[in-house]
């Protein structure tokens, strides 16, 4: 991956108003550029993640807010061409520095994806996925783990019984809170949550929205969202992007009641475009 | 905030709607005043009665406003300034209703005084009356212009309500001990000032109510009270 040297001028113009966690700052982000190729998708980007706290990464198709999530755990590093420029720093330490060890850094950043991904193996197994690949074999220690796992997850009561059947025949509710399980297992710092409930009905979007609720605090969570509502009823704070650019980045009552960009307002108010 | 459309074209209309609800009825609850001020003030019960009659129509477009605001909400979750502006018509709609309510209980009232021989607060009763309707004349403009400054204005001048209010309740006072045959006519005429008092009140509610429609923080300045007729003692001369 090649880092690029070419330097954008002109200081950001971020607005910021950002709920300060009470646990500090967990990711430092700064002055973040990136490219595809030619293409820059990520301008100066500036931003805090707080320790503890749900934030919301919204902005119409496009903007950045999914390559900005996937640049925390490098999994954009896969894609041909990319380079970057600026920082990501997890507790002081920044995670595009040479000798940052990939593996370990997307342990300590679980991630969901929009489509639930379970693995084709028993929930058990999925769950403890994380452990096996440490090389973990005492059987207590694993059992443990996943009855942890997925009463975080909330999804205890309903696979208990059934820890050994086929993952691939839960519902995609199901599956999606067995995914969150499976990154919560190997206790991760941060998770990042990319569109979770996007292919899921009302009922396990609710679901899934109270166990964000009861999941922060201890884990620090960064959720990207189409659905506003969603961003507003989930989150701490709300980073409003726009063309690769962090526009607004503040309090997430404030992004939505009065938010001090106009751009902010005609998005989330239904008025872009 | 607004100029720009939403994408949905149909929201934009029903909050257009909504604002034009608000306008009429406004206009309306400020006609209702002033007529049922000019009922008293003229003697007129011809005009009273209509007073009377027409309070129906503010009710009915209240009716309105509250069916299209339970729709908004449901349909579109509206954010932002747009929500303060669906809660902003509830809350203003439910004020101009009662405005109408007091407007009529004026007219009725001018009916009965219309039947008694004339009393001289009959005359300063109105011109209270007049201040207020000015007041909700431009609160509805500042409403109409979403202008918070405007709003703040009419919030200040309630005080000369009170004011006014606290001495036409002394002069009435003093009618009624003077003679007591005006104690009919005065203590009708206390109900009209008192009628009046409150549409002030209600009026600076309506500003605090525009203040954060279009700051989107409530307006937290405490407001100057003149009226001081509820801690009032007034013993009569003994003879």
């Amino acid at each position: 991956m090649a880092v690029a040297e070419k330097i954008a001028p002109g200081a950001s113009s971020t607005v910021y108003h950002v709920k300060k966690g009470e646990q500090g700052t967990v990711l430092d982000i700064d002055d973040f550029n990136l490219w595809y190729g030619t293409s820059q998708a990520l301008f100066d980007v500036s931003m805090t993640i707080e320790r503890g706290l749900v934030t919301a990464l919204i902005g119409p198709s496009g903007c950045g807010k999914s390559t900005l999530l996937r640049s925390l755990n490098r999994m954009n590093d896969l894609i041909d061409g990319l380079s970057i420029k600026g920082s990501v720093l997890l507790e002081g330490a920044d995670i595009y520095d040479k000798r940052a060890d990939v593996i370990a850094l997307r342990k300590r950043m679980g991630m969901v994806f929009q489509k639930p991904n379970p693995f084709p193996m028993s929930i058990f197994e999925n769950v403890v996925y994380p452990l096996r690949v440490d090389g973990v074999r005492d059987r207590r220690r694993l059992e443990e783990t996943a009855e942890q796992a997925l009463r975080g997850a909330a999804f205890w009561d309903e696979a208990k019984d059934r820890l050994q059947e086929n993952a691939l025949g839960l519902s995609g509710g199901q599956q999606q809170r067995l995914c969150i399980a499976r990154a919560i297992a190997g206790d991760p710092e941060v998770l990042l949550m990319d569109e979770p409930c996007s292919a899921l009905d009302p009922i396990a979007t609710a679901k899934i929205e109270e166990l964000i609720d009861e999941l922060r605090g201890h884990y620090s969570i960064a959720i990207v969202t189409h659905n506003m509502q969603q961003a507003a009823r989930v989150s701490q704070n709300t980073a409003f992007m726009y063309l690769g650019r962090l526009i607004e980045y503040g309090e997430t009552r404030a992004m939505f009641t009065v938010p001090k960009v106009r751009q902010t307002h005609d998005y989330v108010t239904g008025r872009f475009g | 905030m607004d100029s720009t459309r939403h994408t949905v074209r149909s929201y934009d209309d029903k909050l257009n709607q909504l604002n034009n609800f608000i306008s009429e009825m406004g206009g309306l609850a400020e006609a209702q005043l002033a007529a049922a001020l000019d009922a008293v003030g003229k003697r007129n019960s011809e005009l009273a009665a209509k007073v009377i009659v027409q309070d129906e129509a503010i009710d009915k477009i209240e009716a309105k406003v509250d069916e299209a605001a339970v729709e908004l909400l449901a349909l579109r979750q509206p954010m932002a300034d747009d929500l303060r502006q669906v809660l902003a018509s509830l809350k203003i709609a439910q004020i101009l209703e009662r405005v109408g309510d007091y407007a009529a209980n004026v007219a009725k009232r001018a009916t009965v005084l219309n039947q008694l021989p004339q009393v001289e607060p009959a005359r300063s009763v109105p011109r209270m009356g007049r201040l207020v309707e000015q007041m909700i004349h431009e609160v509805l403009d500042a409403y109409a212009k979403r202008d918070a400054d405007a709003a703040l204005r009419v919030w200040h001048r309630d005080e000369g309500v009170d004011s006014l209010y606290d001495s036409v309740f002394r002069e009435l006072l003093t009618y009624m001990m003077e003679d007591p045959r005006n104690i009919t006519a005065c203590t009708h005429l206390l109900f009209v000032a008192k009628n009046i008092e409150r549409i002030g009140d209600y009026t600076t509610n309506v500003a605090e109510i525009i203040y954060f429609l279009v700051k989107g923080v409530p307006l937290t300045e405490a407001r100057p009270k003149a009226d001081t007729t509820s801690f009032t003692v007034f013993n009569p001369p003994a003879s």
